[in-house]
């Protein structure tokens, strides 16, 4: 197949997107379309499926095939796609409650699976479609409409979940940092397996500056930390600041002897390790590519089976089917 | 020594025993080589949910029963006419519907005070009357097996296993039956573990043997093969894998491939199991991680143009409500097979009863139609897969098929089709052109058009948002909604165009008996042969439920009293009621987790008929 050229335009649908002005999928949406467009994949080959919630009318508004579904179910719906069509290019619009809550037992499938879908998560930290109720990433102690008093129940933390359901790509970016969610999403369409993206994105409406402690200009640079694979874990205005890891420990050293952030490691320890900084005051949360493996493609396997068997015992006619060998005749 | 030969027209025969004496495949093998003999069958295995219930007590007791017969059946029989009893418990548990007069084997070898302890007997039922009435042919089985494999190298509790094999032995002499085709099965089975098929076909023989040797019968009985059988090929057939098989044949008539989204449930869970063996006929089987994820995969599968279906049983199919809305939404076909069982809730998973009708017809929210059919025997469920298919992909919609415990698990000789005449449905797919593609543009039967990723200008977005008309947009707009609505409510009803109207069986006046699936065989057995000859009694049975046939009302208007036997509390007859209110339907219920029997169908009609009298 020759790669198709686009432009982020072609995949621009003729209808009218209706997110809330200043809304973060806005620029999702656009990162989306830039990636996806130069990927050299024809459009009739993408797929886009969703569930659910504000994130999931992403499919309306891309100008190829896609499928806007019910709650919690795209990973199903997207699993018996790319499994009955390996061909396509199948990506998941989903959000923190779709995904992680009503959709929460076939996320981890899907990721022990490792079907070959790129899974797109926009984590507002809220139900932003049903006007701000606690969600599964909501922290504890958070006011909303459903937790006058502060939300009782503990987060997931989304990356220690996936990683810990077996995930082959993990990686988290931030709707306002263009730039990097291009370079995350470039990296997870090449990759060949599930790809999990935590997209932190901001809801001006029901949870405004949810991520600002770690995303405004004036506290980026000491409150986040790039994984650049072969890179070092540096940070800080004059990335003055480096990460070292042991033991499943992670401590602030000079940049000189910040480790060498490698992804691709057999041991999922280390991504744990940055995920886990999430929950540090100390230490800065990370951002980029946690972990990308390469393991057995569920819809490969499957369809490889299928091969396999029609290979040694022929293509099954309706004959075969009906009039086996333990048939009788009678007159 | 000659034995005298007594012939009878059919035979009820029970196998009763604990559910690790392998009752089950005593009965399968007693029922393979029937078939083969060429009597026509019908069986009927009662088992418990357990996979070992405490050995020797009444909840452990598997049971197997087969009627076969020199002509036409169509149930498994009322009450056996020979019971098998390999220990107290199962005895006393399938006693009473032993007919007067019949046989009864013992196995007295587990007749001792610890296996009649387990089985709650104060008294043995071997000495205290109960077996007053009855035929007794006490056999200490254990013993004989232990004397026939005394040279074996197994183990004596290994040994005793085998036991069922010297019973089967002993059925096959009594009934005149070959061994051959066992002993061909026992080679195959333990293939590669001689002392294995040695042992058990060692019991066989012995059993075969003990029949001449120790004149326990008066006689043996033959039952003579069917001579008025339709020619053709035949095989011996359960109803779920005629169901699994009519699903793989659908997809080769509709020209897909099939995608089963699946999920293990007792008692439909052996539909998945033969279709995953069916890879090279292009059938792609996913166990998935739930039952939503069963029905949503299917889905996703029939967006990518595959023939989705998945398979479950009442419980299942509540959890699948809303996927099956989101099929009524998108328009995409989609065979839903609900193998119902004893409800509510969990119930009674292994019993059988018809109680998900008004489920499958109503149970989603908002007006979601969805066309429903229920199969009536294990032959029957593969013509109904066919037909299931076959509305789905024609009429671009989710199609729900009933089957039940009773039909899944029972047997009988099945005239393989004449695939010449099995009905041809490939699917035309769209083509892109210079027009924008309208991906709800209805043809003559409202169905849209089935356009699949992958295909350049047919790009299309589809979800469980109210569609504008043609466009399959958005839309929020008031009338378009009341049209869509009115649209998907006309399609299905349409498909009555595609149905025959039903055949009547019987009398053409007096009483209709009404039924739908499983129920058949025991109503067709009761008007075929009514309680008093010429009794006015017909026959009237439902394959597609809804939409209902056309001409109906002219059927029942024939009928001075209409009867709706079920295994529910009446959900056909209320649904009859509410489409013909000018009619009355008088039900007839029975939730024993058992199906009817044609002699208690026999006096319900018969006192239906003398009231009028």
């Amino acid at each position: 197949m020759n790669p198709v050229e686009l432009k982020p335009k072609d995949l621009k649908s003729d209808q009218e997107v209706r997110w809330c002005p200043g809304c973060g999928d806005y620029s999702i949406l656009n990162s989306a379309q830039a990636v996806l467009a130069e990927l050299g994949i024809p459009r009739e080959k993408m797929c886009m499926i969703s569930g659910i919630g504000c994130s999931s009318r992403f499919p309306y508004y891309m100008n190829t095939y896609g499928f806007h579904s019910i709650h919690g179910r795209a990973l199903a719906i997207a699993t018996g796609t790319k499994t009955a069509n390996p061909e396509l290019s199948v990506w998941v619009a989903t959000g923190d409650g779709d995904c992680m809550s009503i959709g929460g037992n076939h996320f981890i499938h899907t990721l022990r699976r490792n079907v070959d879908l790129k899974i797109l998560m926009f984590n507002n930290r809220i139900y932003g479609l049903t006007k701000g109720q606690y969600s599964p990433t909501t922290p504890q102690g958070q006011v909303t409409k459903t937790s006058p008093y502060g939300a009782v129940d503990a987060p997931f933390n989304p990356i220690e979940l996936a990683l810990g359901a077996g995930a082959t790509f993990v990686a988290r970016t931030v709707d306002t940092q263009p730039k990097h969610m291009k370079e995350v999403l470039k990296a997870a369409a090449e990759h060949k397996g599930t790809a999990f993206v935590e997209i932190w994105q901001n809801c001006v409406i029901f949870n405004d500056g949810a991520f600002k402690d770690m995303t405004t200009k004036d506290v980026r640079d000491d409150a986040l930390v790039d994984m650049v694979p072969g890179q070092p874990l540096v940070f800080g205005k004059e990335r003055e600041k480096g990460l070292q890891m042991s033991c499943g420990e992670a401590k602030v050293v000079p940049a000189a002897e910040a480790d060498v952030w490698a992804c691709d490691a057999d041991s999922p320890v280390k991504a744990f390790t940055m995920a886990s900084l999430d929950s540090r005051a100390d230490l800065p949360t990370a951002l980029g590519v946690f972990r990308a493996v390469q393991k057995p493609i569920f819809d490969e396997q499957v369809n490889a089976q299928v091969a396999m068997v029609t290979a040694k015992k022929g293509k099954g006619t309706l004959k075969d089917l009906i009039y086996t060998s333990d048939a009788w005749q009678v007159g | 020594m000659t034995t005298e030969v007594i012939r009878q027209d059919d035979v009820v025969i029970r196998f009763a025993g604990d559910s690790g004496d392998g009752m089950q495949i005593t009965g399968n093998q007693f029922t393979d080589t029937t078939a083969k003999v060429g009597n026509d069958l019908a069986t009927f295995p009662d088992f418990p949910s357990e996979i070992r219930a405490p050995a020797g007590t009444r909840p452990g007791v598997s049971g197997f029963q087969i009627h076969f017969s020199s002509s036409e059946i169509f149930t498994p029989g009322d009450g056996p006419d020979v019971l098998v009893a390999m220990n107290p418990a199962a005895l006393v548990v399938n006693i009473g519907d032993l007919k007067p007069g019949g046989v009864v084997v013992v196995n007295t070898g587990s007749f001792t005070d610890k296996d009649l302890e387990k089985a709650k007997c104060a008294t043995n039922p071997l000495e205290d009357g109960t077996l007053n009435g009855y035929r007794v042919i006490e056999i200490d089985i254990n013993a004989r097996v232990e004397e026939a494999l005394k040279d074996s190298p197994l183990t004596k509790k290994d040994v005793l296993r085998c036991k069922n094999f010297y019973t089967l032995g002993l059925m096959y002499w009594l009934f005149s039956r070959p061994m051959e085709p066992t002993l061909d099965w026992l080679a195959a089975k333990f293939k590669g573990k001689q002392e294995l098929i040695d042992a058990n076909q060692t019991a066989l023989k012995a059993g075969y043997a003990s029949g001449d040797i120790h004149e326990m019968f008066q006689g043996r009985y033959e039952v003579a093969p069917r001579s008025d059988s339709q020619p053709g090929m035949y095989r011996n057939i359960m109803g779920n894998e005629a169901l699994a098989l009519g699903l793989a044949a659908g997809a080769h008539l509709a020209e897909l491939e099939l995608f089963l989204g699946s999920y293990p449930i007792t008692p439909a869970t052996d539909i998945l199991q033969h279709l995953a063996k069916l890879k090279n006929h292009g059938v792609v089987t996913m166990q998935m991680e739930d039952e939503i994820a069963g029905i949503c995969t299917a889905l996703g599968g029939s967006f990518a143009g595959k023939l989705g279906v998945t398979t479950t049983s009442g419980p299942g199919l509540a959890l699948k409500g809303e996927a099956i809305g989101l099929a009524v939404m998108t328009e995409l076909p989609l065979v839903i097979v609900d193998v119902q069982r004893a409800g509510p809730s969990t119930g009674m998973p292994t019993k059988v009863e018809q109680a998900d009708l008004l489920q499958s017809v109503y149970g989603r929210n908002s007006e979601a139609p969805v066309p429903v059919l229920a199969c009536s025997h294990p032959g029957d469920a593969f013509d109904c897969a066919v037909e299931a298919c076959r509305i789905a992909v024609e009429y671009m919609t989710p199609v729900i098929l009933l089957s039940d415990n009773y039909i899944a698990n029972g047997a009988e000789p099945w005239l393989l089709p004449d695939l010449d005449k099995l009905p041809r449905f490939p699917v035309t797919r769209p083509v892109a052109s210079d027009e924008p593609f309208l991906p709800y543009k209805r043809d003559a039967k409202l169905a849209r058009p089935w356009a699949v990723p992958g295909v350049a200008g047919l790009e299309h977005r589809i979800g469980g948002l109210e569609k504008e008309d043609l466009t399959g947009n958005v839309s929020y707009d008031a009338d378009n909604h009341q049209k869509m609505v009115q649209y998907r409510q006309d399609k299905v009803l349409g498909i009555a165009d595609s149905i025959p109207t039903p055949e009547v069986y019987g009398a053409d006046n007096g009483l209709l008996v009404i039924g739908w699936g499983s129920t058949y065989g025991a109503i067709r057995s009761a008007v075929e042969k009514p309680a008093e000859p010429g009794q006015p009694v017909a026959h009237l049975h439902l394959r597609h439920i809804w939409p209902f046939p056309k001409g109906l009302s002219e059927i029942f208007a024939r009928y001075d009293q209409i009867l709706v036997p079920e295994l529910n509390m009446g959900q056909l007859a209320k649904m009859l009621q509410s489409e013909y209110p000018e009619f009355r339907f008088q039900t007839y219920d029975k939730v024993k987790g058992k199906p009817f029997t044609a002699f208690e169908l026999r006096e319900k009609i018969t006192a239906m008929l003398e009231v009028v009298r």
